[in-house]
């Protein structure tokens, strides 16, 4: 029998390279729970495990919990992607069952599921909007926000952290698609 | 060739950067600034192409994008290999530099001695609905006579014959204002919108430089400056906010719903020092809070007999040559003109050193203060006169002009020597993407030109475009647009003209060629006779001559041909109707439409974890939806037919391994989550045990079948639902629309997870063998884990849910472990399945393993008509529930009948023979044609576990013809079948229900 | 490219969007106890109206949410967008512009 956690093996090979003055860099691994949960069953809770679920919907919030960033993304009325480290899954699962005990939830590891990229530097907004049809104005779509959106022909979630930096998240099929789309567009 | 016909000094030209380009083969010299069209006139040459039907050589005709006739092709980087020509380029914006090629088209074998010249000899058989009538009989002409010839006398210029090479890209964009046209009212309205620094501003212009008309203007003054001043400053304004765009060499072709405008940027057509890579065009998709349309207005030809011989121009653009460019169109000017503007021609011409006269259509009294200060020039202005025609062939070299008396008829003729005739019927604001917009144009009389009306959308139109051609009522109303106002003192224009539609004659009208649409080559002959035959809306007679059809969407021609129709019918001309502009404003490319969704980029290719190691292992894929799947692993000197006959052997006699990650993964969780399924699906949920595993039968709720799969219970308030490879995407669709819609009290929530499992399907004798060593807190006994379980616990040491299924009809496991994981999982379970000649298969052989069986594949048996029953699957509805989505349908009179199309098998008398699928049933191959068909095939197959061929049907009350024969289409006939049930193999062994 | 104002993110282009058909047709509460004809007219039969229109759309690639939109079939104007369950906006006929489009 093997040791568990053989290679894991993300879709993307290894960074595509291009001379922009914007990066397109995949990122490592991380735990993604897809959480749902109705407003309503909330009951006021505005955290959970040190989740923040208090963002208004496209929104993104980060907090400090222990050693470990929790991120927490508000896709929709009732559906929210939060944010670990890979290898506290299954950790995050149990506390989050646990202070959701009798409580109609849905709460599924999609760490495999999706794969992220982040867009750097000057003119990323651009890069982004070469396939994705949104205003990406700091009015429009400010840094903290996070949706799920479009990008060419295949469908994103895209967070804003600063100015000049995105993340983009996609399902891992589409990864490499994407990964060659924004490449593709950081040539101008 | 050198440039006799450049003005010694001036123009917007930078003599110190002269430049080359290729014409024909021959060296065309120019400077930074020009087009390939002021470098043409330049060294004298006007004849540029040939026309369209009559071959009749052509000149250029304007300075602008409206240019009907010098239609080029271009190679843009020669240099640089093939896949950079294209055709059609107006000369009048090809933007000059090194290193280009033209050449001129619609000429065989050259541009001075074209042999489809003997077209214009033949006009007489050309006329207007000529293709209708003359093309409609014989019909069996059409194939091997007509259709031929006119392939190969149609088109305009030739298509690229290689794939483009050029690179092109694409961006979305938003701002508060778009302005299109960076003339004296689009920089105005810039400057209005701009004042407010929180206003994002986008500034869009066709040309290379700022300014519009004033570009051509060297009397104008604004406040006091230049023209070109004013324009200059405004621009560095411009530049200096950093909330403005300006986007020169872009053209708004297409102006969309909710102010969603696109536009093409020329990147790098004029750099000859582009860099390899960089796009050639970007296309943008701006959506705008407001836009301001300052598009100016178009120029229009006056109709007479050969008005369109090289070196007759509209007037406007004999004055941007000679002030812009610093050429001149030759040396003998007659302006022909009813409209003000062309005065300025004159006198503009006239001061660079042509001799020129003026013959205006109008009367003295008709005329303005223009007309004195070109007598007092001392220009020779013949009022009240018409022209008859103009001579020459490749070059004009005459006008017979004529006086026109009170009563109409024609005087005393008198030809006039000239090389370059300009000439001005007056203007016609562009409406163009006003009309996109779904605004309502309105004629205006006085301007003799529709104009904007209501506006349909956040838009606002200023200047030339809405009929306002006066330079300071422009820049104010341009400022005004863009929010502001500006109250500017300028030169006052000449404006103003009288509408002529055809100039009077006294030439037998049937015979001359006056055109009216230069580059579909229609005549005002065409016209007149269109509306003989009866044909009195402009749309109709649009489409019967092909007059405005052309690829400049006769924005010189469509006014005088409405104005032509309306003048024959004696009607007002707003009765005639006008045309609904389309998009594109302009001709772009499919370079440009396409941007970067081509090769990889085309569409996404979705591979699953395990793709990598079959691609190593020779796998031949196919498309499955977005999805790429292995069809088949050929082992050296297989065929498709050889290896599948191997994988399926393999797996029903000892094990096969297949990646099933592409179905869809659903997972379903909440309180109410088996009510929920049981509303969804067509069988009962409710009693399924935690643990257990059901296929399970969706329908939509017009009763027909919409998907199937094998569903999972994994706790009491969660099941793992498994969907067609195809059918993910909608499927979740229509659960979550259920739930939101008609549902919102269940507490379920949904999740896709297909790509968060790899899966690997082990099936076959010996998979338990393969599987066992791996496999750590699962029990595999046929006891602890009996068919259509599911368990969890870890394989290779990853967690993983198992599932005990299979679509084969053989002992069947399906391991779904995290995507990361699944290559390695896969590589391991296949080296260690050696000793058991484990066998991967692919998608070809599972089709065949399951239709061995008799399993459906959801459409591919159904189509979106078919019932449960129709397949067979009676028992998979269930007759307790009350209700689930499509229950209600299946009791309708249709879905009840007799004679429904029935799944069956399919046996033909041949068993080496392999059915088309999609083959069409008959029962008797000598009835008449047309013939009842009675059913299709749906599946085909060669099957070596049944040494012979199976298919499966769909036939007209099949299920109760077991046993009958039928005969089925093949590529050279009928070939016989007999009717037989749909399950074809006899599972031996350990079976999935032992 | 229509620009479709989702009640839970705002304006956002309709390539995120996926048109459902007509809006406020509930479907009955016990089916079984239609008849036929109503049956049929629930399935097939819509009022494909020229002017407001009620329809619903799924914002599938971005919140997820279905919900209901009146738009002018005649301009493509959207009128109002409002939440699944709420009633149909009392919206007058003549707010919706209709320019004519031959
Ligand atoms: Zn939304």
């Amino acid at each position: 029998m093997l040791e568990r956690n053989l290679a894991r093996r993300a879709p993307t090979v290894s960074p595509l390279v291009s001379e922009s003055s914007v990066t397109v860099t995949p990122l490592d691994p991380q735990g993604r729970l897809a959480f749902r949960i109705k407003p309503a069953a909330l009951a006021g809770r505005g955290t959970i495990d040190g989740f923040d679920l208090s963002g208004a919907i496209n929104s993104r919030t980060s907090s400090e919990e222990g050693a470990t960033m929790r991120t927490a993304l508000r896709l929709g009325p009732d559906e929210w992607m939060l944010i670990t480290a890979a290898d506290e899954v299954d950790e995050r699962c149990e506390a989050i069952s646990a202070a959701l005990t009798g409580v109609a939830h849905s709460l599924v590891d999609v760490s495999h599921r999706d794969v992220s990229f982040s867009v750097e530097g000057p003119g990323a907004d651009s890069v982004v909007n070469s396939g994705c049809p949104i205003d990406l104005s700091m009015r429009a779509f400010p840094a903290g926000s996070a949706t799920r959106t479009i990008l060419g022909k295949a469908e994103i979630v895209l967070q804003r952290r600063a100015a000049d930096s995105f993340t983009v998240t996609t399902w891992r099929s589409f990864a490499p698609y994407v990964q060659g789309f924004l490449v593709e567009a950081t040539r101008g | 060739m050198s440039q006799p016909f450049r003005r010694p000094s001036g123009g917007r030209i930078d003599r110190s950067r002269p430049l080359a380009v290729t014409f024909n083969g021959k060296q065309l010299e120019g400077f930074a600034g020009d087009t390939v069209a002021s470098m043409l006139i330049a060294s004298g040459q006007h004849l540029a192409g040939r026309s369209f039907k009559y071959h009749r050589p052509r000149g250029i005709l304007s300075h602008g994008s409206d240019e009907p006739s010098a239609l080029l092709s271009v190679d843009w980087r020669a240099d640089r290999g093939a896949g950079y020509r294209d055709p059609n380029n107006r000369a009048s914006v090809v933007e000059a530099r090194d290193g280009l090629v033209v050449n001129t088209q619609n000429h065989w074998p050259s541009l001075e001695t074209d042999v489809g010249a003997v077209n214009d000899l033949l006009s007489p058989i050309f006329v207007a609905g000529f293709y209708y009538k003359t093309f409609m009989w014989p019909r069996k002409f059409w194939d091997r006579v007509y259709e031929p010839v006119i392939r190969k006398a149609a088109g305009l210029g030739e298509a690229p014959e290689v794939r483009d090479a050029d690179r092109y890209s694409n961006r979305h964009a938003h701002c508060d204002v778009l302005i299109v046209g960076a003339g004296p009212a689009g920089l105005a309205a810039a400057l209005a919108a701009s004042a407010d620094g929180e206003k994002r501003v986008i500034l869009a212009d066709e040309g290379f430089e700022p300014g519009g008309a004033l570009l051509n203007d060297v009397t104008s003054e604004i406040d006091g400056k230049p023209a070109m001043a004013w324009v200059a400053e405004t621009v560095a304004t411009l530049d200096a906010r950093e909330n403005v765009v300006i986007l020169p060499r872009t053209t708004a072709f297409g102006y969309y719903n909710h102010n969603h405008v696109c536009m093409v940027e020329r990147v790098s057509d004029h750099r000859a020092d582009a860099p390899e890579g960089l796009a050639r065009e970007r296309l943008w998709q701006v959506r705008a809070g407001e836009v301001v349309l300052a598009a100016g207005s178009h120029e229009r030809p006056l109709v007479f007999e050969n008005n369109d011989r090289p070196g007759i121009m509209l007037a406007e653009s004999v004055r941007a040559f000679v002030n812009r460019w610093a050429v001149l169109p030759g040396n003998e000017l007659v302006v022909v003109t009813s409209s003000a503007s062309a005065y300025r021609t004159a006198l503009d011409a006239k001061a660079a050193g042509m001799r020129v006269s003026i013959v205006d259509i109008r009367l003295d009294a008709d005329c303005g203060t223009e007309l004195s200060l070109a007598r007092d020039g001392g220009i020779t202005v013949r009022t009240g006169h018409t022209v008859i025609k103009a001579l020459g062939g490749k070059r004009v070299t005459g006008l017979v002009v004529a006086p026109i008396s009170a009563n109409g008829s024609i005087g005393e003729k008198t030809t006039l020597a000239c090389d370059c005739v300009a000439m001005s019927g007056g203007w016609t604001p562009s409406v163009h993407l006003f009309s996109q917009s779904r605004g309502k144009l309105r004629f205006d009389v006085e301007l003799d030109a529709f104009v904007p009306g209501t506006s349909a959308q956040a838009e606002r139109s200023a200047g030339a475009c809405r009929g306002v051609y006066d330079l300071s009522a422009v820049i104010a109303d341009g400022a005004k647009a863009g929010g502001g106002s500006s109250t500017p003192q300028a030169t006052v224009s000449f404006a103003g003209f009288q509408p002529v539609r055809v100039l009077p004659t006294d030439a037998d009208a049937t015979k001359i060629k006056a055109f009216i649409d230069f580059q579909n080559d229609v005549t005002a002959k065409d016209i007149k006779l269109a509306v003989r035959e009866g044909f009195e809306s402009i749309e109709h007679v649009k489409r019967y001559t092909t007059t405005g059809m052309a690829t400049d969407q006769g924005k010189t021609s469509n006014m005088n041909a409405l104005g032509l129709v309306a003048g024959i019918l004696d009607r007002p001309l707003p009765a005639v109707g006008t045309t609904t502009f389309r998009p594109p404003y302009t001709p772009v490319t499919f370079g440009a439409l396409i941007g970067p969704a081509r090769d990889e980029l085309f569409d996404p290719v979705r591979r699953t974890p395990i793709d990598p190691w079959a691609e190593k292992n020779g796998a031949v894929f196919e498309p499955v939806a977005l999805w790429r799947r292995a069809k088949y692993f050929p082992q050296a000197g297989e065929d498709m037919h050889a290896a599948v006959a191997r994988e399926t052997k393999a797996v029903r006699t000892t094990v096969g391994i297949f990646d099933a990650s592409t179905l869809g993964k659903i997972e379903v969780i909440g309180p109410d989550a088996a009510e929920f399924m049981n509303r969804i699906y067509t069988n009962a949920w409710l009693k399924l045990k935690t643990g257990g595993c059901r296929y399970g039968l969706m329908l939509r709720e017009d009763g027909f079948v919409y998907d199937d799969g094998v569903v999972a219970r994994l706790a009491e308030d969660r099941f793992h639902v498994t969907t067609t490879t195809g059918g993910a995407p909608r499927v979740m669709r229509h659960m979550e629309d259920y739930l939101q819609t008609e549902w919102p009290d269940l507490d379920v929530f949904l999740t896709s997870i297909t790509e968060q499992w790899a899966v690997i399907a082990l099936q076959g004798p010996n998979a338990r063998k393969v599987l066992e060593p791996f496999v750590s807190e699962i029990d595999l006994a046929e006891d602890a884990f009996p068919h259509m379980t599911v368990k969890t616990g870890y394989v290779c040491g990853v967690p993983c849910r198992l599932f005990r299924v299979s679509f084969t009809g053989e002992l069947g496991f399906e391991v779904n472990v995290p995507a990361d994981y699944g290559e390695a999982v896969w590589k391991t379970l296949y080296e260690k399945g050696q000793k058991h000649g484990i066998t991967p298969y692919g998608t070809e052989a599972m089709h065949v393993l399951r239709a061995e069986m008799g399993f459906i594949v959801v459409g591919q048996e159904t189509d979106g008509t078919v019932t449960a029953d129709d397949l067979g699957l009676s028992g998979l509805v269930s007759k307790v529930k009350t209700d689930f989505v499509g229950k209600r349908s299946l009791t309708r009179p249709d879905m009840v009948a007799e004679g429904r199309r029935q799944l069956v098998g399919l046996l033909t008398k041949n068993p080496d023979e392999v059915l088309d699928e999609g083959a069409q049933v008959v029962d008797d191959p000598g009835q008449p044609i047309p013939m009842k068909m009675i059913g299709h095939v749906t599946s085909s197959y060669a099957s070596s576990n049944c040494g012979r061929s199976i298919a499966m049907a769909m036939i007209d009350g099949g299920r109760t013809r077991i046993g009958e024969t039928v005969f089925v289409t093949t590529p050279a006939g009928f070939t016989e079948a007999v009717i037989s049930n749909a399950v074809f193999y006899d599972v031996k062994g350990e079976t999935v229900d032992a | 490219m229509l620009l479709i104002d989702c009640p839970y993110c705002g304006k956002r282009p309709e390539v995120e969007f996926h048109c459902g058909g007509e809006a406020h047709i509930a479907r009955p509460e016990m089916p079984t106890a239609v008849e036929d004809a109503d049956w049929g007219s629930f399935l097939y039969y819509r009022t494909n109206p020229k002017g407001l229109h009620a329809e619903r759309w799924l914002h599938g690639h971005g919140c997820g949410r279905w919900f209901n939109a009146l738009r002018d079939t005649v301009s493509d104007a959207f009128v109002a967008t409002y939440e699944m369950g709420k009633p149909r906006p009392d919206r007058d006929e003549a707010t919706a512009s209709s320019p004519s489009n031959a």
